[in-house]
């Protein structure tokens, strides 16, 4: 089975599923990223990463009730999968084994 | 506060289900927390999200809708194809006799179109009009009669002009034979006397020459066939012709034929009206007292119908109030009608001055037959899909479990019908294509089926339609609503009361054959019995011929001598018009001892020679036969029996009758000399007018009895020879008086042919269903039929029980059609004054057959199902 290799702002997306656990769902991921990142993003890349991470088996979703402020509409809530912590924790320690590994470096 | 419409219902339309709820409800959320800071930026971020959104990931799969009526229908036709095949014999019998059903239903509907559109061939059908006059007499208002005098035309190109276009007389319905001949040709042609307007109001269709044709006084307007027949083919204006060897007359104009349903049929040549009044000094002579003509007219454009029927009302009352000679006529208090064209085939049919609904019932009665024909058709294929139904249960039982709906059985079996319907309709086009000559020669039509006629196609698909929604209905409606699981467990046992509805039909489809094979029973023997009604003279080996030519006057003696010389003419005789029928009807009659205040009676008058009375051979029963050699017998008439009811003569022989007729030229007394035997002269359906035979005045009619013993194929060519040489210039033209006479019935017997027709059809495509359900019926005892075989039934206690539930329904249909018919066939035989009774065995013999014919088709498989052998029938599964 290939390796499943993750986007950069995918990778932020699944932090923040698994950071706001499990209350996430698209604009509150929306909104941390935007205030961590003070970035503007568009809600849709949002969605489309959600879909990837789905797809890919690092998320799964489930419903929540109906709500006046959504239009009707119901929450979809993001849970981080067994998979998708696996996922994030090989790549945090690809990251922190190799800054590991920097010299220090003076930089005058 | 709500977000833009346009976007969402955009965002709506695209978006798959599964993501939905996440992306509209995130923007919503979205927009309404933007809305509190700047609703217009909201709004645009709103849209501008849903854009974003519509990317490959959200949108959904619009192949979606995976149903294709095109695919189901063609399984059903398929599904049904198989079916008619399996049940070959089935199907051929259902497709059989519906296709019979469609096709009589189809020669039908062509008679009946073709009676309703008679005369439209004539472009000017809504404007013309025929004069016709009524009167009142003895307090009753006599109505139409056709013939006219020939005054009123002059009265209406004259004093009415403003009313019409055209007024066109002509010289009686059906025209005069002439013999027309160029240099080397001569031929008999029938034609007429027709006013110059004629050819424009009647819209001929000109092959040469134009509507003027018959301006010239000497003109002659052909048709094309005799234009064929004459001048092969060649344009023939202007070319020379003879009429009757003495008259000069030139070509002026060819027009096609007329068609069959036109007033014009068989109409070969039109000479002009006024060429006739100068050559009858008598037209205008006699005045108002001779009505002979036909007058016709066409309305000017801005008068209607009614309009011009009201100008013209009095318009003979006016002219004859001051004619000293019409005095005693204004008590008849005269009314000139316009019978319109469209009422002239159908409604025009005139008895004793009231109107007879006949001709048009007659087209009804047919066209109800029609009806009824096909909806025994229809019920035939009712009945086996029905019958078979408990097969094809376990069909729909399947399909139901596997999903289908009602609905849809419902169309399966409706487009089963329909199948059946439209292989039925071509084998019914066939059938009519084929038998379509045979028919109209019967009917005496000429009808074809309307290929090129697209309302035909249209009136076609709705017939198909119809017949196969008929036909199908009661199988896909009651098929469809049989519950899967009773079906399919067998438990459907079709209970007591579930044959009814079929033992129903039966009985309708029997009544109505029974009924028809009665009526037609019930018409041939009214035939019959008319048929031999003694006539009073002998009418074998009797010839008759026009006198063509004046010819036949200056050759008299040298024709009767040359004639009698063969050997095979016994007698010569002459008369002012045919043996078979009565041309002049006149009053004026005084005798003593006439009641002076009864009303005044009209004799037929019939002038003939001495000789014509030993030539017809008719029977005296008092006096004696005119003689040439007695000087006063040109002063002798001789009566008939009905006359001599009428004048309650005690002693007629030697009895003194003066008549006074300004027509004929006479005011003189006559001397009874003999009294015959009533002769059939009009129609032999009614009884026999009071008639005077006298020897006074012209002959047009010449009469040759072939001597007994001699056959026509003898005695013709001799007679022949005889005309060849003595009269060279006419063409040898002659009827026989008994063929003559026969054509007399020619009218009952086509109603007969045809309702014997229409009856056969009927019983054969009754016997055709009986023959389907009795086989099935049969086929569904089989287990039954084996274990009573086994335990020592015989063949004709099985062939019992098998057609007697058959033969009950047969019998309870001639119960119902017996009353029925006896209903309609007296109402329809009170119409004729000499008629026979109806008789019972007519309906009992009609009855047996009926039963004997059913009981046949249901014993041929009744016994099939009872020979069969018991190890293979109850072996079966």
């Amino acid at each position: 089975m290939k390796e499943q290799s993750l986007g950069e702002f995918e990778e932020l997306v699944l932090l923040m599923v698994a950071a706001l656990h499990p209350e996430a769902y698209g604009v509150a991921i929306l909104e941390n990223l935007e205030v961590r990142l003070a970035k503007k993003f568009n809600i849709s890349a949002v969605h489309v990463a959600l879909k990837r991470l789905d797809d890919k088996g690092l998320v799964r979703s489930t419903f929540g009730g109906i709500t006046e402020e959504r239009g009707g509409r119901r929450k979809k809530f993001y849970q981080i999968t067994a998979l998708g912590k696996k996922v994030l924790d090989a790549q945090y320690e690809v990251r922190t084994s190799i800054y590991a590994e920097i010299p220090k470096i003076s930089f005058t | 506060m709500q977000p833009p419409k346009n976007a969402i219902s955009f965002l709506r339309w695209f978006c798959r289900k599964d993501y939905i709820d996440e992306i509209e409800g995130d923007l919503t959320e979205l927009y309404r927390k933007n809305f509190l800071t700047s609703p217009h930026k909201a709004k645009w971020l709103f849209t501008w999200r849903v854009i974003r959104s519509f990317r490959p990931e959200f949108i959904k799969s619009f192949k979606g809708v995976p149903s294709n009526p095109f695919i189901m229908y063609r399984n059903y036709f398929k599904v049904g194809m198989r079916n008619l095949v399996r049940n070959f014999g089935y199907s051929a019998l259902n497709i059989t006799g519906l296709a019979l059903g469609m096709a009589v239903a189809i020669v039908i509907g062509l008679w009946v179109h073709d009676e309703l559109t008679f005369n439209t061939y004539f472009k000017n059908y809504d404007r013309i009009a025929q004069v016709t006059k009524a009167g009142k007499f003895e307090g009753k208002y006599y109505q139409g009669q056709t013939y006219v005098q020939y005054p009123l035309v002059e009265e209406l190109q004259t004093t009415y002009a403003q009313n019409f276009k055209h007024v066109v007389p002509i010289s009686g319905p059906g025209g005069f034979e002439a013999v027309l001949s160029t240099d080397d040709k001569k031929l008999n042609r029938t034609g007429m006397y027709m006013g110059e307007g004629g050819p424009e109001m009647f819209s001929f269709e000109m092959v040469y020459g134009n509507w003027s044709g018959l301006n010239d006084l000497h003109a002659i307007m052909i048709s094309e066939s005799t234009a064929k027949a004459f001048f092969s083919g060649q344009d023939p204006i202007g070319k020379p012709m003879k009429v009757n060897q003495q008259t000069d007359v030139t070509v002026a104009g060819v027009f096609k034929d007329f068609p069959r349903s036109t007033e014009l049929f068989g109409l070969q040549f039109f000479q002009p009206w006024k060429f006739y009044l100068e050559d009858a000094s008598w037209i205008r002579k006699q005045g108002w007292d001779n009505h002979f003509l036909f007058l016709y007219v066409e309305l000017a454009p801005n008068v209607t119908m009614e309009e011009a029927g009201a100008n013209i009302k009095k318009a003979e009352m006016k002219a004859i109030a001051n004619l000293d000679y019409m005095k005693n006529e204004l008590q008849y208090d005269y009314d000139i009608l316009l019978q319109p064209m469209r009422n002239w085939h159908l409604y025009s049919n005139y008895k004793e001055g009231q109107l007879q609904s006949g001709p048009i019932q007659l087209v009804w009665f047919i066209g109800a037959i029609g009806v009824f024909v096909l909806l025994l058709a229809c019920i035939n294929f009712m009945n086996l899909s029905t019958a078979r139904s408990e097969k094809r249960s376990k069909e729909v039982g399947i399909r139901k479990t596997v999903g289908s709906i009602r609905s849809q059985l419902i169309a399966q079996f409706f487009s089963e019908s329909f199948l059946v319907v439209a292989f039925s309709f071509l084998a019914a086009l066939l059938i009519v294509y084929l038998s379509l000559p045979w028919f109209n020669d019967i009917a005496g039509k000429s009808m074809i089926l309307p290929f090129s006629n697209s309302s035909f196609w249209v009136v076609s698909i709705v017939f198909i339609f119809l017949t196969g929604f008929v036909s199908g209905s009661y199988p896909a409606l009651y098929l469809s609503s049989f519950k899967p699981v009773s079906v399919l467990k067998g438990s459907i046992r079709q209970g007591r009361f579930t044959s009814i509805p079929r033992k129903v039909l039966v009985v309708v489809q029997f009544t109505v054959s029974v009924m028809l094979i009665i009526c037609t029973a019930g018409i041939y023997q009214q035939l019959m019995y008319v048929k031999q009604r003694p006539v009073g003279y002998d009418r074998e080996g009797l010839l008759s011929i026009r006198k063509k030519s004046e010819a036949f006057d200056q050759k008299r003696d040298a024709l009767r001598d040359e004639l009698k010389k063969t050997g095979v003419v016994t007698e010569v005789g002459e008369s002012g018009g045919d043996v078979t029928g009565t041309w002049s009807h006149n009053g004026g009659f005084q005798w003593e001892g006439k009641d002076p205040n009864e009303e005044e009676h009209g004799f037929a008058t019939l002038n003939v020679s001495p000789e014509f009375g030993k030539t017809v051979g008719w029977q005296f029963a008092a006096g004696r036969d005119f003689s040439p050699e007695i000087a006063g017998d040109s002063a002798a008439i001789i009566l008939n029996e009905a006359a001599l009811e009428v004048m309650k003569l005690k002693d007629p022989v030697g009895q003194t009758v003066r008549w006074t007729n300004r027509a004929w030229n006479v005011d003189q007394d006559f001397h009874i000399v003999g009294v015959i035997k009533n002769m059939i002269m009009n129609s032999p359906f009614e009884p026999v007018r009071p008639a005077i035979y006298l020897t006074y005045g012209y002959e047009r009619v010449l009469l040759i009895r072939i001597a007994p013993g001699v056959s026509t194929t003898e005695a013709l060519p001799k007679i022949e020879k005889v005309f060849a040489q003595v009269i060279p210039d006419v063409p040898f033209d002659y009827k026989f008086v008994d063929q003559q006479f026969a054509s007399k019935f020619s009218n009952e017997e086509r109603v007969g042919k045809l309702a014997a027709l229409f009856a056969s059809l009927a019983i054969v495509i009754s016997c055709l269903g009986l023959l389907g359900l009795a086989s099935f019926v049969a086929e569904q005892r089989t287990k039954e039929i084996g274990i009573r075989k086994v335990l020592g039934a015989s063949v004709s206690s099985l062939w019992r029980m098998l057609s007697q539930e058959f033969v009950i329904l047969v019998i309870v249909s001639c119960v119902i059609a017996i009353p029925a018919s006896y209903y309609i066939l007296n109402n329809a035989i009170s119409q004729y004054e000499y008629r026979d009774d109806l008789s019972w065995w007519t309906f009992a013999s009609a009855s047996v057959g009926a039963l004997v014919i059913a009981l046949l088709t249901v014993s041929f498989q009744a016994i099939k199902a009872a020979m069969m052998n018991p190890v293979r029938s109850i072996r079966v599964e």
